[in-house]
């Protein structure tokens, strides 16, 4: 079947060793143990140059290097200092290798991996001598009610685990906002007039909280909020979102519809709002529809609307979840 | 002197044996014998960096606070004065300005990450292309696929422990593709990072696994892989004197330890160079993590960035049946794909075994060329990997070579299927045209560049005979036929089972009919003398 009854060439076997210089040289292997001394000696003036750096470098000291910049000097020599500490003992070792020590190759026998066919019958023997005192054969009771046992066993560790966080109930549809809740500026806290936004202009929001210092990261993620104003007679919306904005001012949630990022970019000229994670592009005047990327759904857009005071305020809650899909997600 | 020392040695030996019996098994140990090739040390590589990475990231621990409070920062980094990040953000920037040689030690264990993952997916492609997973050595490949997948993980973990801008957006899309997970998904976020993201669990829990769950089970995996390489003792290429049955090396003591030992400080010393040199990850230009906010252009560590491809190149598919939602877009790059090429790579040995029939114990490499279909296919999910990876990096390649990422976007759409086909065909005519190549070698030698004038006038060239050696390298492989079409027996009769052994039979054909016949002693002793 295969190319070996056609006789292939011979194999010539291992060919003769070559001996080095320094195997014969008496000159040659004091030369070879000289370079090897002089590498960790070098190593050896690294860790100095560690020591000096560590003690006498002041923290605040940034040098320049070309092309590297500005440096801080400290951590460049403590590194270098380091590199050659560390890397001339490799280097002596290795040089010392492949001068001075034995490079006579071996030969060593293989062994097949599988065991002798005698061990190998031994072995089931015994298994099934083990297994026949054991009766597990017979006492088919004790088998099945083990089994069943150890199968249960698994579950506690997994139970443990419950308390790991709270159930996710209806915790992913909600946010802050609701009717009434003031916009107001990320970072500043400052309410917001409409006519606080020119056309082309967008701004970032949050909801309106007691205690702003006190904000919690888990609110931000799922309330902030981009503003953005365009002339009311571009937008290409049904009646009831462009009964949702104000004067040509549209609010939109900034986590991104695709895995959360913030929508961070704007662009003013064409109008689109671009996540930088993967390049979803939502469309503003058509309600964030997506025109390219791979998010699946227009940002969701929330309900505005001016109090009576002329602040801008939300005129709902969001009419879905925001955010990245989940499964219990509802269209 | 000497005799002295050499009777402290003896007496600590003796010691030692007469406790444990230790002396029978280290004298057979001492003698084991290494084979010595360039490719082979990197594996070596791979295990120098995991250590570098046990000792680095030890330091860090000692002033990294895995915590997710908040609190105003007043370090010695004036441009964040005062503002409010997380405890772990604001031990990271104590570590980088307030620790000495602190910066120092975060680059190295971010460097030394990198090298690591680098290190075994090169070590994992020697191992692939050179056919040394085979029989017996299936089980390091499967602990091999397992430590490059877990050192993903571990390495995705490490660069979100800071807290910041960069690593929490990855925090966020991890995240993300749990709570996709159909069925099971909310429930499995909410429970791994203690109710809605961010919360104030993630990273203190992250921080357990990442230094001392991952860390543990890597060095088990690790310590068996190396436990079974000397067991089984080392591969070796083919080659005068080299056989199925024996190995051909240096011993042990001193040679390949000095040698070893040596690269491991070379390993550290590359690595505490870059770590000097080369910022990597300044934490502290991004800023601390929040929600709003984040920095363009952000980019994963390279072993992640093929994974971000897939993702942004995936199409904008979600279903919502039954008032349920099953997001397309994020499951088939991020966790299908992903699941169907970890699997096929940790399979790869029986799947081979498999169709070329091949169920022997295989101690000597093969040369890429001589396994043309297993190197073509390398190569082909080599190219899937590169395509993906370069999508992952699409902003920055548009902004570098002023394309557009709608440009690159579909350029990459387009390749990922169109691409790795391909890279299989070329490859696989590429190896083919290295077999003639040796072929011609072996019967006809190597061209010399000196012409000699016959006595008629014509020139012709001189070639030079190949080595007995260099030809028994090209020649000494075996060639396998494919397995015959079985299931119809002597009496026609259809066997059970024979669609799939015809299924076989074909994959088969397809992997081993095209081989140029590798030359015999008989060819060329017809080829003669007289051929110059
Ligand atoms: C085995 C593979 C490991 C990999 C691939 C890995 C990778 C990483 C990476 C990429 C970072 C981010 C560093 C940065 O740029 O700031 C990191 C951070 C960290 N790692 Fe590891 N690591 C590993 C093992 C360990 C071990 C064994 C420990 C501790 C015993 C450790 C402790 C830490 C700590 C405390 C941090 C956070 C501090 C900081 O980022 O400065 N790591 N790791
Ligand atoms: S998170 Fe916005 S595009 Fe992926």
């Amino acid at each position: 079947m295969s190319n070996k009854e056609l006789e292939p060439l011979q194999d010539p076997g291992l060919p003769a060793h070559a001996h080095r210089k320094a195997d014969h040289d008496e000159a040659a292997a004091n030369r070879a143990e000289r370079q090897v001394a002089i590498l960790f000696l070098l190593s050896a003036l690294g860790t100095v140059l560690f020591i000096y750096s560590y003690i006498f470098i002041e923290n605040n000291l940034y040098i320049y290097i070309p092309i590297l910049g500005n440096q801080h000097a400290q951590q460049l020599f403590l590194g270098l200092g380091f590199a050659i500490a560390l890397f001339f003992i490799g280097a002596g070792a290795v040089h010392w290798a492949k001068t001075l020590m034995s490079d006579t190759e071996v030969i060593a026998e293989r062994h097949e991996m599988r065991s002798s066919d005698e061990d190998r019958a031994a072995f089931i023997a015994t298994v099934k001598e083990e297994a026949g005192a054991v009766g597990l054969g017979r006492r088919s009771l004790i088998k099945r009610s083990l089994a069943l046992s150890l199968g249960l066993v698994g579950i506690s560790p997994l139970l443990l685990l419950r308390d790991l966080g709270p159930l996710p109930e209806d915790a992913l549809n909600k946010t802050t906002w609701d009717e009434g809740v003031h916009l107001v500026t990320d970072p500043g806290n400052r309410r917001l007039r409409p006519e606080d936004l020119e056309v082309g202009a967008v701004a970032h929001v949050l909801p309106e909280i007691e205690h702003p210092e006190h904000r919690s990261l888990n609110s931000i993620a799922k309330d902030a909020l981009l503003l953005i104003r365009i002339r009311p007679e571009e937008f290409r919306l049904d009646a009831e979102k462009l009964s949702w904005t104000y004067q040509g001012i549209i609010a939109f949630s900034k986590i991104c519809s695709h895995m959360g990022c913030a929508v961070a970019l704007y662009e003013q000229t064409t109008k689109h709002l671009l996540c930088p994670c993967h390049q979803s592009t939502f469309d503003v005047p058509t309600g964030a529809k997506v025109i390219f990327g791979p998010s699946a759904r227009p940002l969701p857009q929330l309900a505005i609307k001016v109090d009576e005071e002329g602040y801008l305020v939300a005129a709902a809650p969001f009419n879905q979840a925001v955010g990245p899909s989940f499964w219990e997600r509802k269209k | 002197m000497r005799a002295a020392r050499e009777r402290v040695a003896g007496s600590v030996a003796n010691f030692v044996d007469e406790r444990t019996g230790a002396a029978k098994f280290l004298k057979k140990s001492l003698n084991k014998v290494f084979p010595d090739h360039w490719s082979f040390m990197l594996g070596e590589i791979a295990l120098y960096s995991f250590i570098i990475l046990l000792l680095s990231g030890t330091f860090l621990t000692f002033w990294f606070v895995p915590s997710q409070e908040e609190l105003i920062y007043n370090g010695s980094y004036v441009p964040l004065k005062g503002v409010k990040m997380s405890a772990a953000y604001a031990s990271t920037l104590d570590i980088s300005f307030d620790v000495r040689g602190g910066m120092l030690m975060r680059q190295i264990h971010h460097w030394a990450a990198l090298l690591f993952l680098a290190a075994m997916v090169a070590h994992m492609m020697r191992v692939f292309f050179t056919g040394a997973f085979r029989k017996p050595r299936e089980m390091n490949w499967i602990f091999g696929v397992a430590l490059i997948t877990l050192g993903i993980v571990e390495g995705f973990l490490g660069y979100s422990l800071p807290d910041d801008l960069l690593s929490g957006t990855g925090i966020r899309i991890a995240q993300a593709i749990l709570q996709a997970i159909p069925l099971v998904g909310t429930y499995a976020a909410f429970f791994a990072f203690g109710g809605e993201f961010p919360g104030l669990d993630f990273i203190p829990r992250i921080y357990t696994v990442h230094v001392l769950l991952l860390p543990g089970i890597m060095l088990g995996l690790i310590t068996v892989h190396l436990m079974l390489v000397w067991y089984q003792k080392h591969t070796q290429y083919p080659g005068p004197g080299r056989t199925e049955k024996n190995v051909v090396g240096y011993p042990l003591l001193p040679v390949y330890m000095a040698k070893a030992g040596g690269f491991l400080f070379i390993v550290f010393g590359v690595t505490a160079f870059l770590g000097a040199v080369a910022s990597i990850n300044p934490i502290w230009v991004f800023g601390p993590y929040t929600p709003t906010q984040i920095s363009a252009g952000s980019q994963p560590d390279w072993y992640m960035g093929w994974l971000d491809g897939l993702v942004r190149m995936s199409p904008p598919l979600e279903s919502h049946i039954f008032n349920h939602t099953i997001s397309w877009n994020i499951l088939i790059p991020g966790l299908i794909v992903p699941g169907i090429m970890f699997t096929g790579l940790a399979l790869w040995p029986f799947i081979e075994s498999w169709a070329t029939g091949d169920k022997r114990e295989h101690n000597l490499l093969d040369r890429p060329r001589n396994a043309p279909s297993r190197t073509a296919v390398g190569a082909m999910a080599i190219t899937f990997t590169i395509v993906a990876l370069i999508n992952g990096g699409n902003d920055i390649i548009a902004t570098h070579f002023s394309l557009t990422i709608n440009q690159i976007m579909w350029a990459t759409r387009i390749s990922i299927f169109v691409l790795p086909p391909l890279a299989y065909v070329i490859t696989k005519r590429i190896c083919l045209a290295l077999q003639r190549a040796d072929r011609d070698l072996v019967l006809h030698g190597r061209e010399t560049g000196r012409l000699v004038m016959l006595p008629h006038g014509e020139f012709v060239e001189i070639h030079e005979e190949l080595s007995p050696e260099e030809a028994w390298t090209r020649t000494s492989h075996e060639q396998l036929a494919p397995i015959p079409a079985a299931g119809i027996d002597a009496n026609g009769v259809r066997a059970k089972g024979v669609l799939k052994d015809r299924i076989r039979a074909r994959i088969s054909k397809g992997i081993l009919q095209e081989q140029i016949a590798k030359p015999t002693a008989k060819d060329k002793l017809e080829i003669g003398d007289g051929h110059h």
